[in-house]
């Protein structure tokens, strides 16, 4: 009890540290950590989906990249008139699906609203037919692939590979402006703590211990007359929705959004934050996402024609030596030391998923 | 067993920290000051030159992909950058400082781009950025440019419908390269034309440009065809080409496609004799990755090649060379970063200064005997006066020029002096 108590503590003590950063870090770091917590909120998603539902989606990107364009649409239309792709492309008539974003509300809703309901569509579909697995993950491959071609071929309307850019205001702020950066930020913590609160209640709740049962025996819950599918369906779902809030907030740090951002590349770099912060936590993706990328940044900043080498180095190192990620490391010290304390023989596996609930 | 515990999690804070936080420092000293931050990470990049920022020197930023994809290409094009300080250093430097070059790998990602010229801007405080290469990548650091009010010099051709007043463009813009070639394959090849291309904004904004040409001279486009990037299947492709016959392929497929393109046209039988295929985007370095014995006697459309014949440019080839080895070649996007440098050089010195509007304002009209020739700043649009030229491939790998447009030609990057392209503007 004292063990779980004090990892709550260290949680919450993370969320204050970030919630101070402004008073900290000077601008530009803070943009950086503020894009790195967007990434954060994305991964505590798929951490969900695949460390505890034992989906494995590498299809990611295109949820990311809905909220991320929806948002960026929405910036381009209030920043003024029609976008001057469209311009030079012969379209004089801003399209009806442009249109409705001009509103916020609707724009933010939909941003998380249509990755859910796409990702419950084809979920319907594929998790009812049982396709699962590696075929699952196959198709979400597919799915990458078509939506960021779709994007490029239909340059008039979505700006091609050069993406959405150039807005410049929000509410009639300047994107740019400390204060807004600093807003842009809170409103980032604080989501990614309201995510975090979230996947926290669903995982340990009777929907989460089915959920890793599903992972653990899909055929086991099945004859236990549990209709998987549906809580297969429900867990992707949400996965997208968390998806399309990271897209939003991440497009409003960046400033631009490219199909290339939300491709095939991206989509893997998502779930092997995951990986590297330890599949089955929830604290787990949220260290990998800001380790990763924190490093990736500081590695490439200071040796700019080497860096590769360095993050190649690293995940070779994570997969060899820590195949459960920074998590399953620390559970295994804390294994060891519990084991030496009390002279209980504690094997890391039991210990792993026993802790999992955080 | 707590104390472990506040010890990783310390552990792993003070990492991200120091990752977000490298060269802190440097932002709080501000303008000009001798930075700690800097001088700091002089000590731990052994490949980088020494970066020491101080009261005698000039801090530019060199951004581009040296990873991924994009590398490959624009490696090259830093290398011609550096070699551009260097020799300016050696002549005295800029306004009697040293021009202190700050590398930073774009690593061929937009939100990456952005992310370095913040960093370059806001932390290093640099006088102008040189790099980007791709569209989407100038598209990424044109908001971070324009917030901060600095100076990104962009050396390659580009589609055109920009013109931003933070971003010097030194490449050709539609009408210095594609509207020309255009021309003289009408007038001098045959009226029937093949378009392809890679997917993405260039080829297509360039391929509505030649449409909306062809309707204009009375030409005819039988088949438009896109290719993903780094396709490599091209024999769909050549069968269109041989259905539909066409007199002129005009070829705007960028990078590793390009090789497998050629080889497969030539392994079907179709020569330079039956087809020819104008490029816009293989230079010399592109030949050597496709191979010059399939490529001979096709053409390209560029402002600049290796054997353009002036004496400026037989000391760009030989210092080239001389730096970063014989087997090396130059080309447009290369000649393009070398004098776009010198270009920036002058205006400093015309303004006194390096802040940016005063060099904005010097920057109109300086004019530079750059390897291609004469090149000028159009105050107007930012763009630059260069002369177009027509090469053909020879069995070297190298081009010979077929045609030139005999004087510089005034980059319109809207094309608004063009009646029949008022349908794209």
């Amino acid at each position: 009890m004292s063990y779980l108590y004090s990892k709550k503590t260290l949680v919450i003590l993370g969320f204050v540290i970030l919630l101070v950063m402004p008073f900290v870090l000077a601008p530009f770091n803070l943009n950086l950590l503020g894009r790195f917590l967007a990434y954060a909120i994305l991964a505590l998603g798929i951490g969900v989906l695949w460390g505890y539902a034992g989906i494995l989606s590498l299809g990611h990107g295109i949820f990311f990249g809905f909220g991320a364009y929806a948002m960026a649409m929405y910036l381009t239309l209030q920043s003024g008139g029609i976008p001057d792709f469209m311009g030079w492309n012969g379209i004089t008539e801003l399209p009806w699906f442009w249109a409705i974003f001009s509103n916020p509300i609707v724009a933010i809703v939909l941003a998380i609203a249509v990755p859910m309901l796409f990702a419950g569509i084809l979920g319907y579909f594929t998790f009812r037919n049982r396709i699962t697995g590696v075929y699952f993950t196959i198709l979400t491959q597919a799915l990458v692939i078509v939506v960021t071609t779709l994007i490029i071929s239909q340059q008039q309307y979505t700006g091609g590979t050069n993406g959405i850019t150039g807005f410049d205001t929000i509410f009639g702020y300047s994107l740019n402006s400390v204060t807004t950066q600093q807003m842009i930020y809170w409103t980032t913590v604080i989501f990614l703590g309201l995510v975090f609160l979230i996947c926290y209640k669903l995982v340990n709740s009777r929907f989460g211990k089915v959920l890793i049962a599903i992972r653990d025996g899909e055929n086991r819950t099945r004859f236990l007359g549990y209709n998987t599918s549906v809580y297969q369906v429900i867990v992707y779902s949400f996965s997208a929705g968390v998806a399309g809030l990271a897209g939003m907030l991440f497009v409003l740090q960046v400033g631009i959004i490219t199909p290339s951002m939300m491709g095939i590349v991206p989509s893997i770099e998502m779930v092997l934050w995951v990986a590297i912060g330890g599949r089955g936590t929830l604290i787990g993706p949220v260290i990998g996402a800001l380790i990763t990328n924190g490093a990736s940044t500081w590695f490439s900043q200071t040796y700019p024609d080497a860096w590769l080498f360095f993050i190649g180095l690293v995940f070779v190192l994570v997969v060899v030596f820590m195949p459960k990620g920074i998590m399953g490391i620390i559970a295994t010290i804390q294994a060891r030391r519990r084991a030496k304390k009390y002279g209980k023989d504690r094997k890391e596996e039991t210990k792993l998923y026993n802790s999992s609930s955080i | 067993m707590k104390k472990y515990k506040w010890g990783i999690a310390l552990f792993s804070a003070a990492f991200i920290l120091s990752a977000c936080a490298t060269g802190e420092e440097a932002a709080d000293t501000g303008f000009g000051e001798a930075s700690a931050g800097e001088d700091e990470q002089s000590e731990s990049a052994e490949d980088n030159e020494e970066v020491v920022v101080d009261e005698d020197s000039i801090p530019v930023g060199l951004l581009h992909s040296l990873s991924g994809t994009m590398a490959i290409s624009e490696t090259s094009v830093r290398d011609a950058v550096m070699l551009a300080i260097d020799e300016i250093n050696e002549d005295g430097g800029v306004l009697g400082k040293e021009i202190v070059p700050i590398v930073e790998d774009g690593a061929s990602d937009e939100p990456v781009f952005s992310e370095r010229a913040s960093k370059l801007l806001q932390q290093d405080d640099v006088a102008a950025i040189f790099g980007t290469w791709t569209s989407a990548s100038r598209q990424a650091v044109l908001p971070v440019v324009e917030e901060h009010n600095g100076l990104l010099f962009y050396p390659v051709q580009y589609e055109g419908m920009e013109s931003s007043p933070n971003i010097f463009y030194n490449g050709a813009a539609p009408n210095q390269q594609i509207v020309p070639a255009v021309e003289w394959l009408f007038d001098n090849v045959g009226d029937s034309f093949f378009l392809l291309g890679s997917d993405y904004v260039f080829p297509r904004t360039a391929n509505q440009i030649i449409q909306a040409q062809l309707d204009d001279l009375g030409g005819e486009v039988v088949r438009e065809e896109y290719t993903p990037m780094g396709h490599t299947d091209y024999n769909t492709i050549i069968s269109h080409i041989r259905d539909t016959d066409p007199d002129v392929i005009f070829n705007t497929l960028n990078g590793d496609s390009n090789v497998a393109f050629f080889n497969q046209l030539a392994d079907a039988g179709i020569t330079s004799d039956d087809v020819t295929v104008l490029s816009v985007s293989v230079a010399e370095e592109e030949i050597r990755g496709i191979g010059a014995e399939v490529l001979e006697g096709h053409l390209a459309s560029w402002n600049y090649y290796q054997t353009t014949d002036t004496p400026e440019n037989e000391t760009f080839v030989s210092n080239f060379k001389e730096a970063y080895g014989e087997d090396r070649v130059t080309g447009d996007p290369i000649e393009a970063a070398y004098f776009m440098v010198y270009l920036w050089a002058q205006a400093v010195e015309e303004a006194g200064s390096t802040e940016t509007d005063a060099v904005r304002e010097a920057a109109a009209g300086i004019t530079f005997d750059a390897p291609n020739g004469p090149v000028e700043i159009d105050g107007d649009n930012q763009h630059v006066y260069k002369t177009v030229r027509i090469g053909e491939v020879q069995s070297d790998g190298q081009f010979e020029e077929v045609w030139n447009s005999g004087e510089p030609v005034k980059p319109d990057p809207f094309l608004e002096n063009y009646d029949w392209a008022e349908a794209i503007q």
